[in-house]
Formats: C-alpha cells, sequence, structure tokens
C-alpha cells in the first residue's frame, strides 16, 4: 500500500435484513450466509478503530439499519468520534420520533430511497407498500432540518419519468439528489434483462438530469451517475481497492467493498478476530488488488489505470468468472463483447422479461 | 454568477449539509457534506471559520486581511471566488 490508501470512510452495514424486496438490491443474493453477528458494542468498537485510522465519514447502511434496535447508541457512539455519520434508509419502519431521538444523538445527514416519482410503478420495484411513507419519512427530515438526500435507482422502467422523480425531490427539499443509474451486480445482476435501459432512452434522460443539474445548481446537489455499460470505460470502483472505503458487513467481515466477499480465493477477516487497523494495513485480501502488480494488459499499460484502477473487482468476476480481469464494461477489454450483448438485448421488446425476481432470504 | 458581483454586504453561513472539523491525519480543516470531503488550505479554513451567517464578507475580508497580515484588496478577489464557487455547491448559503 502506498501514502495514498487512506481510509476515509467505513460503511456499516448494519443488516441485510430489509422490509423491501427491491430488485436491484446490491445486497450479496446469499443473504442467509450473513446473519447479524455484531453486538452494540462490536460495532461501537469498529467505529472507534475506524475514527482512529483516520475514517471522517460513517454511512449507516444496509439491509434496512432502522431495523437495528440500538441505532441510536450507534449514532451517538459515531457522535463522540465526530463522524459525519448518514443515515442510508428506505424510511420504513420509522416514527417522526424516532427520527428525532437519532437527530439528537448526533446524526448528521439522512439519506432516502424512492423508487420512482408514482406510488404503482415504485412499489413494483422495492415488492411493498412504502411510497407514502417515504414521502412522510423525506417530510419529516427537512421539518426536523436534517439534510436530505434522495437517492433513486435508475433503469429502463423509471428513466423516462426522470422530470418527474426531479420534480419530487424538489417538492421535497431535497438537499441533495442522486440519479444512480443500477450497478448490475447481485440482485440486479439477476433482474438486468429486466432493468437494462435502451441506449436512447439513457441520453433523453441524461440531457433532462443534465438541464436540472445547472437549474438547481446552488440548491440542490443533483448527481446522475451514468450506467457503467453504456460509457465505454469502467468505473473507478470505490475509488480504487482499499484505498479510501472499508466495508464491514453484518456478520463482521471486513472488505473493501460491498460485494468483496462474493469473490472466491480470498479470506476477509472478521472484525471480531483482528482490528481494523490490522486488517487496513496487514490483510492479504486488502492488498490483492491495490496499486497495479495484479493488473492483466489491456490496464497494465492503459494511461488510464491510474484514474480507473481497472474498473470493479466484482463486475469482472461475476461477468466473466475471473476478479482479475479487466472490467468487462470496458471497451477495451477481450470480454466487452458481454456488454454489447446485453445492450442489444435491450433493443429487442421481445426479450424482455415482465416479471422480476424480488430479493428474498433464501434458506 | 461572477465572484465580482458578489455584495460584500452578504452574510455567508455553512449550509446545514455540511461539517467542518479538523482531520488529524493532515492537520487540515476538512469540509464533510454526504459522501464527501473537501480538504482547506489555511486560507480556505480561515474563510469557513468566519461565515457565521453573523459577519458581511466585508467584515470577513477584513478580518482576513488582520489575521494574515495582509491587504484586503489583495484579499478580495480571492475570498470572493473561493465563497462564489462554495455557494454554487450548496455548501455556503446566504440569508435570504
Amino acid at each position: 500500500m502506498t501514502q495514498e490508501d487512506r481510509l476515509y470512510t467505513l460503511i456499516a452495514e448494519l443488516t441485510y435484513l430489509c422490509p423491501l424486496r427491491c430488485v436491484y438490491c446490491s445486497n450479496p443474493t446469499r443473504l442467509s450466509d450473513h446473519p447479524d453477528r455484531l453486538s452494540t458494542a462490536d460495532w461501537l468498537r469498529v467505529f472507534e478503530q475506524a475514527a482512529k485510522l483516520g475514517a471522517l465519514q460513517l454511512n449507516l447502511s444496509g439491509g434496512e439499519p432502522l431495523l437495528r434496535r440500538d441505532l441510536e447508541e450507534l449514532v451517538a457512539g459515531a457522535q463522540s468520534h465526530d463522524f459525519y455519520s448518514n443515515l442510508i434508509t428506505s424510511g420504513l419502519p420509522l416514527t417522526r420520533e424516532r427520527l428525532l431521538r437519532l437527530k439528537q444523538a448526533g446524526l448528521s445527514s439522512v439519506q432516502v430511497s424512492i423508487q420512482d416519482s408514482l406510488p404503482d410503478p415504485a412499489e413494483r420495484i422495492a415488492g411493498r407498500a412504502s411510497f407514502e411513507q417515504k414521502l412522510n419519512v423525506a417530510r419529516w427530515v427537512k421539518e426536523l432540518d436534517l439534510p436530505l438526500t434522495v437517492n433513486v435507482v435508475l433503469h429502463r422502467r423509471n428513466l423516462d419519468r426522470i422530470a418527474e422523480i426531479i420534480a419530487l425531490a424538489e417538492n421535497l427539499g431535497a438537499d441533495r439528489l442522486e440519479l444512480a443509474n443500477t450497478q448490475y451486480l447481485a440482485w440486479a445482476l439477476e433482474n438486468r434483462a429486466l432493468l437494462l435501459p435502451s441506449e436512447a432512452q439513457l441520453s433523453t434522460a441524461r440531457a433532462i438530469a443534465k438541464a436540472a443539474k445547472e437549474r438547481l445548481k446552488g440548491k440542490i446537489e443533483v448527481l446522475f451517475v451514468l450506467p457503467d455499460y453504456y460509457s465505454d470505460r469502467p468505473k473507478a470502483c470505490m475509488s480504487g481497492w482499499g484505498k479510501r472505503y472499508l466495508l464491514v458487513t453484518p456478520d463482521g467481515l471486513a472488505l473493501p467493498c460491498h460485494l468483496a466477499h462474493t469473490l472466491p480465493g480470498l479470506h476477509f477477516d472478521s472484525v471480531q478476530e483482528r482490528s481494523l487497523d490490522e486488517i487496513w494495513h496487514h490483510s492479504p485480501a486488502f492488498a490483492a488488488f491495490r496499486g497495479e502488480a495484479w493488473m492483466p494488459e489491456p490496464c497494465r499499460s492503459c494511461e488510464r489505470r491510474e484514474l480507473d484502477f481497472g474498473g470493479c473487482r466484482c463486475q469482472a468476476f461475476h461477468l466473466t468468472g475471473n476478479a482479475a480481469n479487466t472490467d468487462p464494461t470496458c471497451g477495451l477489454s477481450p470480454h466487452h463483447g458481454l456488454i454489447t450483448e446485453a445492450r442489444a438485448r435491450a433493443l429487442e421488446p421481445a426479450l424482455i422479461p415482465l416479471a422480476p425476481r424480488y430479493r428474498e432470504i433464501r434458506r | 454568477m461572477s465572484p465580482e458581483a458578489l455584495s460584500l454586504e452578504l452574510k455567508p453561513k455553512l449550509a446545514p449539509k455540511t461539517k467542518l472539523r479538523l482531520d488529524p491525519k493532515t492537520g487540515k480543516y476538512i469540509l464533510l457534506y454526504p459522501e464527501k470531503g473537501l480538504l482547506l488550505n489555511p486560507t480556505g479554513a480561515a474563510i469557513l471559520k468566519l461565515c457565521t451567517g453573523e459577519q458581511s464578507l466585508s467584515a470577513i475580508i477584513e478580518t482576513l486581511a488582520e489575521e494574515f497580515r495582509s491587504d484586503a484588496g489583495v484579499l478580495r478577489p480571492e475570498v470572493l471566488g473561493f465563497v462564489q464557487g462554495l455557494l454554487d455547491r450548496g455548501l455556503l448559503q446566504v440569508a435570504p
């Protein structure tokens, strides 16, 4: 590792349980392999160790972090280390009273996911009634004077309503609007044929988002995250493996990203057995894809290798079978045909499935 | 809007979504906001510490000129450019 590998953000996935069943959930599909194993004391220790390592941001995420009954205590623990703590939530189950308690415990900011601008399509994606509650939660966040991020995952079934989605976020008084195209991994990969938009659909939506970004400058921070399937060059996944982020799963594994535990051949340590400092500095799994030594061609000699780090290791594995391959979303990857085929299928209405596969916990 | 167009009577303050704190690893101040952080040089940090919503830009520039033993006229464009940039990004606000 180099001097530049500096932990900034701890992502605490407090539980994989969630009242929603979103068809693009980024949690691993083998949810039952990772039950909640960390106590309140374990999480508080992890926060303290992360702060010592230099982390300044803490994302309280999941699954649904509100399902942890000790969330208030965890937020207070985060506050004691002066973290910028961000609650990343579906908004279920939550009351205004509990949100107030979380604010009083020191919560910095709230990110609420909204699936669509209309209740029916939103709830078809989420797999349950939830739209009204989400709007209520967003309103409470503003009433309690907390910063509000609205996060909307984009795909072929809601991209055509992007203007309405932006209007909804404006109405709710969002401080930040994340328009993030689906990342096709985990549950989203299982539902890719149903979710992947056409290029035309995407470019129309992109133009609308760009205009909104300009119009709302200084009022709402609008982010539009292109899907890497259409960008020809891969994303700098997690700003590089083991460079800025560390994620802890509900069962205590310390990972460089959300799905690293789905990669074969890597052993990830538990925070119940090792300190974050030992893991960050000495774990062979964190070292595995740091730097450039692991890179194959075309990455190794590519001038963009310090910008995108060869893309996403999980995408490389789940699409090509080898985590050390160049991310196939890169136009230079020998496996890029996997991506162009998926894009071509998105142009054939007869090939688009109608029934999604909802997230479920298979035992 | 160009920085020169900023009224010196405006009283900027940090947006509620931000948190200004010292980064112990670098010894520099950092302005945190959702998912991101802006590492500040000493001038940037000094400006933001004065952005409490109670002082006008001209008062802020005067204070900085004393603190850095510099000329207000020299500091003005730098301060206004910095403030405008943060206003555009929604990290600073001015009272309506």
